[in-house]
Formats: structure tokens, sequence, C-alpha cells
């Protein structure tokens, strides 16, 4: 490996206070993150949140406006991108598509000064490794999109770089194949030990494959964390809304016993939430709460809600509901059925905990 | 109406009058040239269609239309050729700069095209003559005692097509760098490869479509070409087009004029046919803006 092998302290891949600007546009600011050794760290955001920027400014596409990034413990300022020892693998595959299967994946060995039997060999072993053994001398275009993406993840593997970047890998399967391919990855990325940095605008994804998630907003980072943690407990209202579209009630905190808020709602009726610092009585405070910590029809928890229902969606063992809660402030409810299904116009009753909300302060950030 | 998208009667009409024009105007002279050359000479303006082989004979013995065939196919080739090695150039330049108005790039190669080629070729003639720009300007700085025989050469009728045929030379590969992905340069960059070797890797082959079709479109425009050789070509630099002019206008000898037109038009058919078949047509139609 480029650069030897880091310091168990230091990051394989470090971002410090790294801008980029186009013009007047700035696509990223002020980002920072570290990357340890063999994680999987997931850059989940909406198209235009700077991700993909931010993948290519690792990777050398992008000349970053300020800050710097370390790769393998080495500052990359001045590195091009030859030389940066990175994997690369991109939405549409990027294969070359005069080359058959076997020259693709030696590609990169072949500027390694690798001998041609272990490049032979190394190659049989990558195709092996996902699962397209045999191969060799194929030529793209005779490959269905998921093997392409297969070929382009050995291709891109197969010369052991110090960090793989995944630019959107999935996007461009479908359904079914993407679903695959995302255990695919995954298994080969924890096989490998390979550090591995995933740019995707799928929730999903982001949850079900990454070690660390970066909710990326307009350029900056609205939260870092696992999996759970983006998802229990959201910083901010933007992470709430985009994972998992939680339902955001704003109110004012009526009361404050030892650590649950009693907030009144605009909509009308008060919850009462968890918070772990004191709130002044009367700030502006909203709640979020998952649509799948609702129960409907049932007094669990001791929070309630009543509204009309607006709109059934029914979805076998489950059943997804709109409830209009008053003003209306539309609370979407995930609830597993147990007795008969409730109509629109019927009225509905949420039980929840108030372990089950968090609070968010009037400038939209998580109250810790 | 009775008509369906798509109705096979529909699709006959509407090719209808093309085919009608295509079918008068080509097929039917081509067949009308073929069956002439099967005819007989009598003297200058006078031929009778008493069938004889007499043409094909003296095409296929006298050395003298092979000597002007070898030169042809060496005058189009090497044109070709030098089209490729100065139009790759500007087509690299067009489609990797990151001039925001590349369209006025494009418009500037289409630009000669506004004025006629005739009087494009007459311009070398200022250029390359003894009373020249290049010839007078040598002789003010006093460079050269006397003039340099450039005009009437071969190398004058070369650079004539060169100048004709370069833009479409620069379009071809302009296309096909164009279809190119970008991603898979970087995708080469990524694994190790320097730019140039990048551009060795994937620009270069991934071009090569573009710059064949651009190789042939520019050897079949100058192997038939006929006004560069008799404007700048000296007596000795005629090409196949001119001796079927002289043998038609000149000589009046039709039957022999024909079967010179159909052996050019087998040769460039050739040509054509042999590209079609290896690297498909559909790049040229791109290359013509298709």
């Amino acid at each position: 490996m480029a650069g030897g092998s880091p310091a168990p302290e230091v990051p394989t891949v470090g971002l410090d206070k790294v801008t980029v600007s186009y013009g007047q546009f700035t696509a990223v600011r002020d980002f920072s993150l570290a990357v340890e050794k063999g994680s999987f760290v997931t850059l989940l955001g909406p198209s235009g949140c700077g991700k993909t920027t931010i993948l290519r400014s690792i990777a050398g596409l992008v000349e970053i406006s300020s800050g710097q990034i370390s790769i393998g413990g080495q500052r990359v300022d001045d590195v091009p991108i030859n030389k940066r020892n990175i994997g690369l693998v991109f939405q549409n595959y990027a294969l070359f598509p005069h080359k058959s299967v076997f020259d693709n994946v030696a590609f990169g060995l072949k500027y390694r000064a690798v001998s041609k039997p272990e490049i032979a060999r190394r190659v049989g072993e990558a195709l092996e490794m996902v699962r397209l053994p045999g191969s060799e001398k194929k030529l793209p275009s005779q490959l269905s999109g998921g093997q392409q993406q297969r070929i382009a993840l050995a291709r891109a593997i197969v010369f052991e770089p110090t960090v793989l970047l995944l630019d959107e890998p999935l996007s461009a399967l479908d359904a079914n194949m993407r679903e695959e391919m995302r255990v695919e990855i995954k298994k080969i990325q924890k096989a490998t030990g390979i550090t591995a940095i995933f740019v995707t605008h799928d929730q999903e994804e982001a949850l079900s494959m990454s070690d660390q998630i970066v909710v990326m907003n307009a350029g900056v980072a609205e939260q870092v964390g696992t999996p759970a943690e983006v998802y229990d407990a959201p910083a901010t209202a933007f992470v709430a809304d985009f994972l998992g579209k939680a339902n955001v009630l704003p109110g004012s905190v009526d009361k404050m016993e030892g650590q649950i808020a009693t907030v009144q709602l605009d909509a009308g009726q008060a919850i009462r939430a968890v918070s772990p610092s004191p709130i002044a009585q009367g700030a502006r405070v909203s709640v979020v709460v998952r649509p799948q910590k609702l129960a409907v029809g049932s007094e669990e928890g001791s929070n309630s809600l009543s509204g009309r229902v607006v709109s059934t969606s029914y979805l076998g063992a489950s059943a997804v509901y709109e409830i209009d809660i008053g003003k209306e402030t539309i609370v979407r409810a995930n609830t597993l059925l147990s007795g008969p299904i409730l109509r629109e116009g019927e009225t509905a009753r949420l039980g929840f905990a108030p372990e089950g909300c968090v609070l968010l302060d009037a400038g939209g950030r998580r109250v810790v | 109406m009775g008509w369906k998208l798509y109705d096979s009667r529909l699709a006959w009409t509407l090719i209808a009058p093309t085919l009608l024009l295509l079918l008068l105007f080509l097929v039917l002279p081509i067949i009308v040239m073929t069956a002439y050359t099967f005819f007989t000479f009598v003297t200058a303006g006078v031929e009778t269609s008493v069938l004889t082989l007499a043409n094909w004979k003296e095409f296929l013995f006298d050395t003298y239309y092979h000597g002007f065939l070898w030169k042809t196919v060496r005058v189009g080739a090497t044109t070709a050729i030098l089209c490729a090695l100065v139009g790759y150039f500007p087509a690299y330049f067009i489609w990797s700069t990151r001039f925001r108005h590349k369209w006025l790039l494009l418009l500037l190669l289409i630009v000669p095209f506004w004025i006629s080629f005739t009087i494009r070729t007459f311009s070398w003639i200022h250029i390359l003559g003894e009373q020249g720009l290049i010839n007078v300007v040598l002789l003010r700085l006093g460079i050269i005692g006397e003039p340099i025989p450039m005009l009437y050469t071969e190398g004058a009728v070369i650079m004539g097509l060169l100048h004709f045929l370069l833009p479409y030379m620069i379009l071809n590969v302009y296309v096909s760098l164009e279809s190119i992905d970008r991603t898979l340069i970087s995708a080469a960059r990524s694994m190790g490869c320097t730019s140039a070797q990048a551009f060795r890797e994937v620009t270069l082959p991934l071009s090569l479509p573009g710059l064949g079709a651009g190789l042939l479109l520019c050897f079949v425009l100058a192997a038939g070409s006929y006004v560069t050789p008799q404007l700048l070509g000296g007596s000795r630099d005629a090409l196949f087009g001119n001796l079927i002019y002289d043998t038609i206008m000149g000589q009046l000898n039709w039957p022999m004029g024909a079967t010179l037109s159909v052996v050019l038009f087998v040769l460039l058919g050739c040509a054509a046919a042999a590209y079609t078949r290896y690297m498909g047509m559909s790049q040229i139609m791109k290359g013509l803006g298709g």
C-alpha cells in the first residue's frame, strides 16, 4: 500500500475544514471528517448537498478552495489523482468499453509494476470475489448492469487502494438488483477490510450499510453518527425529515418536570417529551416523533393524541395513516394492525411514550 | 382515413419522392454510364451502340491509365493522412477546452463553407504563385534570389485539398471525442494513469472510429476531386477526375470516359464499403451531423 500503514490514531481519510467554491457558489463549507481504517462511512443527502463534491475532492478530481485533505496520514493537496492510491466506483460503472473484463480489472495493477502472472492471479481472485469468475474475455457491453457494476467494484479493489470511494454506485440499477448489490458490496468491504466512503441519497442504503453516516445539507454536515444515532436521535429538523420522514410538531414548553417537558402543540394538544436538559417555560420547540413509534388505537405510553384519519394505506401487516390532529397539522403513523383498519374520516387515537420523542430548540437543533 | 401509424403504405408514400429522385438521377445515370462502357467509339463525338469490350481492354492493358489510378490513390491517401495528423489536434482542443463558447469554435470550422470552394482554391494562387505572398516576402527579405516554384505542383494540390477537407476531419474526430464518457478518463486517472497515459489508454482508442470516418471521407473526396488539381496542379498533377473530364470533354470519347467513371466509382465505392463493413456507417452519419 502506498504511503505505508497509518498509525491507529491517524484516520485513513481526514478532511479538515474543507471548502469547495465555484465562483460565487459554495458547494462545501468548512467540512471536517475523520474516517477510521476499515470503516464504512456514508455521505447521505439530497442532490446538490455537496456529497459528491467531497468524494471528488478526496479523489483529486475537484480542487478544494481551502482546508486540507489527508489520505493514509499524508496530506494530498499537491498529490495528483493517479498518485493518491484510491479506488473509484462510479454511478455509470465507467468500464472501458473497448477493453475486456480482464483488461478492465487488470488496469490498476498494470500501472503498479505488478508482474504478469501476479496480475492474472489477482484479477482471478477479484472476479471470484464479485462472483463473476470466468468472465475475463467478455466485453463490458456483454454484461448486465449489475454485472458491470460488480466488475467496476473488482477493478477498484484489486490493487488494494487505501480507500474505496463509491459515488452512488447503486442508483443506476433496478430495485431488486440494488438490494442484492447492497449486501454484496457490504460483504466484500467486510471481507477485505477496506476503508470505504459511500455517497448516496437513499436513506435505506445508508442505514443498512454504514458504520457512520454523515447527513449533509447545503454543503455542511448536519449530523455525523451511527445509523441508530442519526435515526433515533436526529440532531436537526432536516435530519429528522430526511431520514424516515419523521413528524416534526411545533409548539411551546408548558412545564418541566425532571427530564420530562410538557409541550403545548400549536395544533392544540399537549405532548410529554424527554428533554436531557431543562428548557425554560414558554420556549419554542419542535417535537420529533417517528411514524413507527405511534401506535394507532392503543393507549401505549403516557402520550395520547387524537385526530381524524385523512388517508389510509394498507400494507398487509401494517398500515400507514395520515391523521389530522387539529389546525390541519398532519401526523403520519406507521402502525402494526391488530384490529380492523380505520377508514378516512374516522377518529383515531395515537399512543406513544415520551422516550420516543426528540426535542428540537427554536434553532432546529436537538436539545442535549 | 384508413391509415395506421407505422402503416407500410404510409412509409412507402413518404419515401417515394426521395426514392424516385434517387432512381432517376442516381441509379439510372449509373446504369446508362455502365451501358456506355460497352459502346463502340467511332470518332470524336460519335459512338455506336455496337457492343464491344474494347474500352475495358484499353483500361486494363494501358499502363497510362494505371499510372493515373495509382497517383489518384496516392494523392488521396496522402491528403487523408495529413488531414488526420493535422486535424486531430484542433478537434482535441475544441473538445477539451473549458472555453464557455465552444459553439463559436465549431462555427469557425463551418465559416470556410460560406465562401465558394472554387474561390477558396483560387486564393492559393495568390499565396503560392511566383508573385504570391510567400515568394514576394522571401524575395523582399533577400532570403531567396528567384521565386521558388510552388504553384502547379503536387504539393500545391495536396495543400489545396488539405485546406478544403480539414473541417470534415476535425468535425468527425470532434464528434467521436464528444461521445466519450469523461468519467472513463477519471477512472483511468484514479487507477494510476498520468493524463498522457489516460489519453493513450482511453481517449485515443475511443476516438479512432471518428478518425477512421474522417480518413475515409477525406480519401473519397480527395481521390474524386477535380477542381483542385485543375486549378493548383500542373499538367502532370492531373488526377483521375481530370482524366475523365479530358476524355469526355476534350476527346469527346464518351465510351472511354464512361469506363473511367465507372472505375473511379467502383474504387471509391469499395473504400466506402470496406469502411462500412469494419467501422459502421453510423460514424460517418454522426460526423456529418446526422
